[in-house]
């Protein structure tokens, strides 16, 4: 195959998980999918890359999607943290631009109390009806 | 009869359910991110010129005048259809920036003399950082940023015909200082 | 002819239900049991002409009839044809018909083959499950009509999604809707039993086959579910929390919890509103997911067609169906008397903590699948709610349930001391200490997660096996077989989440042809790309020599594929499997300088998830041929005197 024919090619078989998106022609950004060389930093990249949501594919975390998109913000990531930012910090950073939307990670605020507090909620109804019970069962006994 | 009023938790619990579906369903989402930075100061950044003998575009150039700020790339197919629309706003005087996304100058060159070129200044955002930074969700998407560096409007898509008079409109706003 | 045959024949079934339906609740008085002479050969008839219709779909697709709509938008003459058969229930219509049909055969087998119910209970169980299948009928015949012509006839069809031409996705949504199905018979068991006010065992008995059967079918659907995310998406995750996946657990929890309060009603009379409850719920769950996936109000990974009108009618079918039963519940279940009392320190005392751990997570994944959408409704906020959320919030319960599930069947029915429950689980308990402190000791460092997760797994299959001690295992009855390996498959499936989790090695790198790397014990030679080409897609395969230590070198191929029609890119990732894990490969992208991207990982441990998922629905289905041969001794036994046709003794009425 020539080489013009072969990236052709190549932008066919590799364009981003929704065909409707046209696809950059350009090769993925160096640490979209190269990892930090200091491990502690890739583990804190990783789980942050984990929680952050691709914001052209809507339904995966940018470390499990092949949107350019999601691949430069893995670049972004990456470069960030071992520029020594905190995962906190690039959380924070991209909160500020896109909304909460963006992590998986609800932050805890009003707005995301019913979810925090919804499994002690659900704890204190579930024993609340079994209480009934077995007050009931002691009488019986 | 405490018993009796517990029984009829599910059956409300449920309803609610049913109302929040239907209102999804017939008001669903738009689906866009909106960016949290309008009216906010438009962030720092430094970019490379995208094409050779042509300014850059740079933090600094918003002072003074309202300027729109065009995210675009030459691989994107509705950037050809907001060509038109954007050409004409260009021959009213306004004032239009482009930064070209994961885009290679050669490729910008070629899409701007097919489809027209409205940009005074064009810039190259090989990573997507600018992008980013002012929190764009994909291409095409337009900023308005008035005289004082402050971003006042964001259209999310490439600009029909129907747009036209909002984001006129967006821009005259900008020139009184908010 | 055939899509007139096939479309005719869902008419008469239609109207079939209808008369069902109508006959069915007119004759649920007492005094009418006689009716049940009528309405049993109505649900088979209506069961058989479901089912032969679906059969003329199956042909339609076979022959790739392109004068038939979905025929043309769902297929191509060119694929393979056990994906064209695949293809008549890979789109919106076709799932559907296979939906109606499976709960009309289905409908057709509770008329054929109860026995243990009362009759009237039986007839208004029938005309319940009439009244689901009208809907659905009426749902496909206005809003969905799969046996559509068109004109003028298309020179091909426009093929599959290529997501769905995969052996495992092939038959994933036919094993949830046999799910999903089975569930609605319980369902209809439910409203039948509310009806007569007639629940008590009887009803229990009659009903825990169906669950056994649904839960079977879900817990396989979600196993070959996330296998396939596992493989097909490319990035190694297994379990996404993504909205459609939540949608196939959420009945599953519900089933789970029911199969185990549906024991405690049937052994010993207790449970009886909550039981009920927990069969409507477990319909709800099934039907809301039926209902988030079709109707595409949620982004997911798994895209499926939107469409707000065909999503208003199931919305509307879901709240008449379980607005109607839930408001039933509320004026009914009050005078069915609470079940006989039981001790706290006893099988069934730990059967309800079960039940309410099982609750708890049911509601957090509900809460976190459905409050993004209510909070966008009300407010307009944007939210994302995804595994961080679902593992901080449902994860310790799940720990708990597991725990407490290798207690549970060492404890007596009725009563039991603590003190006696603690010596039977002395060596469970020693086995959790000594794998803590191995893995502390060999894994410091992993997260809480994983530790305890990995901690617990050994204790709780010890556990687990404790029932069949001392026993004389040929003797042992399947049942207690059933329940021994599917709470087995849960330890084992938890101890392979936790490896994966805590163990993955990953290496990400741009190769050059020739290039040496290595992931875990693994060393990796990437010898070059070369296209390959399949029956409707081609592809650039990568060469990779993959060796471990110093066995032999062995060849794998990961593909970047594109489907000709529609076109569509996919990933193919080469996994190779070993006992101890699994090697998993994929190329990615070339750099423009003669590189390519790989992305490796090395998962030991990981495919003990789905053999244990496997290993619970083969618990499950040992318990089921126990249950049913069970069931067919004591029919024979009973045989010389025929059951009355009602059970005073046994009523459960106030």
């Amino acid at each position: 195959m020539s080489r013009p024919d072969r990236l052709f090619m190549i932008a066919l078989a590799l364009a981003a998980a929704s065909p409707a998106l046209a696809d950059s022609l350009l090769p993925p950004t160096e640490y979209a999918n190269k990892q930090l060389a200091d491990p502690r930093q890739e583990a804190a990249a990783r789980e942050l890359m984990h929680e952050v949501r691709c914001l052209v594919c809507q339904g995966q975390s940018i470390a499990d999607s092949d949107a350019d998109m999601a691949g430069d913000m893995r670049n972004n990531i990456r470069r960030r943290i071992a520029a020594g930012e905190s995962p906190q910090q690039i959380r924070a950073w991209l909160i500020q631009r896109y909304g909460n939307w963006v992590t998986y990670d609800p932050p805890v605020e009003p707005l995301t109390w019913p979810l925090w507090f919804a499994p002690i909620v659900l704890l204190g109804a579930g024993l609340f009806l079994m209480r009934g019970q077995f007050k009931r069962r002691k009488k019986k006994a | 009869m405490k018993r009796g009023l517990v029984l009829w938790v599910p059956l409300v619990v449920f309803l609610a359910i049913g109302a929040v579906a239907a209102w999804n369903l017939y008001s669903p989402s738009d689906r866009l991110i909106h960016s949290r930075l309008v009216g906010q100061p438009l962030p720092a950044f430094v970019l490379p010129a995208a094409l050779p003998g042509r300014a850059t575009v740079s933090r600094a150039d918003y002072a003074g005048e309202p300027r729109i700020l065009n995210i675009f790339a030459s691989w994107c197919v509705p950037c050809i259809a907001e060509a038109p629309q954007l050409m004409a706003m260009a021959r009213r005087g306004i004032p239009i920036d482009a930064v070209a996304i994961r885009d290679r100058p050669q490729d910008i060159q070629m899409f701007l003399s097919r489809w027209g070129d409205p940009y005074r200044n064009v810039a190259l955002d090989a990573d997507s950082s600018l992008q980013l930074s002012i929190g764009s969700s994909g291409v095409p998407e337009t900023f308005v940023i008035d005289g004082s560096g402050t971003i006042r409007f964001q259209h999310i898509g490439p600009i029909t015909d129907a747009d036209m008079a909002r984001l006129i409109q967006e821009y005259e706003a900008a020139r009184v200082p908010s | 002819m055939i899509a007139e045959a096939g479309l005719a024949a869902l008419w008469l079934a239609a109207s079939l239900s209808l008369l069902q339906m109508f006959l069915g609740w007119a004759s649920v008085r007492p005094g009418q049991e006689a009716m049940l002479r009528f309405v049993r050969p109505l649900a088979v008839a209506q069961g058989a002409l479901a089912a032969f219709s679906f059969v003329m779909l199956l042909c339609l697709f076979l022959r790739t009839d392109l004068s038939v709509q979905l025929v043309v938008a769902n297929s191509h003459s060119a694929k393979p044809w056990i994906y064209k058969l695949a293809g008549a229930w890979g789109n919106h219509e076709g799932s559907m018909l296979l939906w109606v049909t499976v709960l009309a055969v289905a409908g057709a087998g509770v008329a054929l083959f109860e026995r243990k119910l009362r009759q009237d209970t039986h007839v208004a169980t029938l005309a319940a499950q009439a009244t689901i299948s009208l809907g659905f009928y009426g749902f496909l015949l206005f809003a969905s009509n799969p046996f559509t012509r068109i004109f003028p006839i298309p020179m091909d069809g426009n093929g599959l999604n290529p997501l769905l031409q995969d052996p495992g996705l092939a038959f994933h949504p036919p094993t949830l809707y046999f799910g999903y199905v089975g569930v609605s018979v319980a369902f209809s068991f439910a409203v039948g039993a509310l009806v007569t006010r007639d629940v008590g065992p009887a009803f229990a008995r009659a009903m825990r086959p169906w669950v056994l059967a649904a839960w079977i079918f879900l817990t396989l659907g979600i196993v070959a579910g996330s296998y396939w995310a596992y493989y097909e998406l490319g990035w190694g995750g297994w379990w996404f929390w993504d909205p459609v996946e939540n949608a196939s657990l959420m009945p599953w929890l519900a089933a789970t919890a029911l199969l185990h309060s549906v024991t405690v009603l049937a052994t010993r009379d207790g449970l009886r509103a909550w039981t009920v409850m927990l069969a409507v719920i477990a319909f709800s769950m099934s039907m809301i997911g039926t209902f988030l996936v079709r109707s595409g109000i949620l982004t997911s990974v798994h895209a499926f067609a939107v469409d707000p009108q065909r999503g208003a009618f199931i919305l509307m079918l879901l709240c008449v169906y379980i607005g109607g039963a839930l408001a039933l519940f509320g004026a009914r279940v009050g005078t069915v008397k609470e079940g006989a009392a039981f001790d706290p320190v006893s099988r069934e005392g730990m059967l309800v903590v079960n039940n309410l751990l099982l609750s708890i997570i049911l509601g957090i994944v509900m809460v976190g699948t459905l409050y993004p959408l209510g909070v966008e409704a009300v407010t307009g906020e944007k939210l994302s709610v995804g595994p961080p959320y679902f593992n901080k919030a449902a994860g310790p319960v799940a720990l708990v349930l597991v725990a407490l599930m290798g207690a549970g069947p060492l404890l007596r029915w009725r009563r039991d001391s603590a003190k006696a429950l603690a010596q039977r689980m002395a060596v469970p308990i020693l086995a959790a200490a000594v794998s803590l402190l191995l893995v502390v000791l060999l894994a410091p460092g992993i997260g809480l997660l994983p530790l305890l997760g990995l901690a617990l797994a050994p204790a709780v299959a010890v556990a687990s096996l404790a029932p069949l001690w001392g026993r004389n295992l040929r003797r042992t009855p399947l049942i207690t077989w059933g329940m021994v390996i599917a709470h087995l498959g849960i330890a084992v499936s938890m101890a392979g989440m936790a490896a994966e989790s805590a163990f993955t090695k990953e290496t990400l790198i741009a190769a050059r042809v020739g290039q040496q790397t290595s992931v875990g014990p693994w060393t990796i030679r990437f010898e070059g790309v070369e296209p390959v080409a399949g029956p409707n897609w081609t592809a650039i395969a990568a060469r990779l020599v993959v060796r471990r230590g110093d066995g032999r070198e062995l060849l794998l191929r990961p593909q970047a594929r594109m489907f000709s029609s529609p076109p569509t890119p996919t990933s193919e990732a080469a996994i190779l499997t070993r006992l101890d894990g699994q090697l998993y490969t994929v190329i990615g992208e070339p750099d423009g300088q003669g590189r390519w991207q790989l992305r490796l990982w090395w998962k030991p441990a990981v495919t003990l998830i789905w053999y244990g998922g496997g290993l619970v629905a083969f618990g499950g289905f040992l318990s089921l041929i126990g249950r049913l041969r069970r069931a067919r001794r004591t029919k024979r036994q009973d045989e010389a005197e025929p059951t009355p046709a009602f059970e005073p003794g046994r009523e459960a009425l106030a």
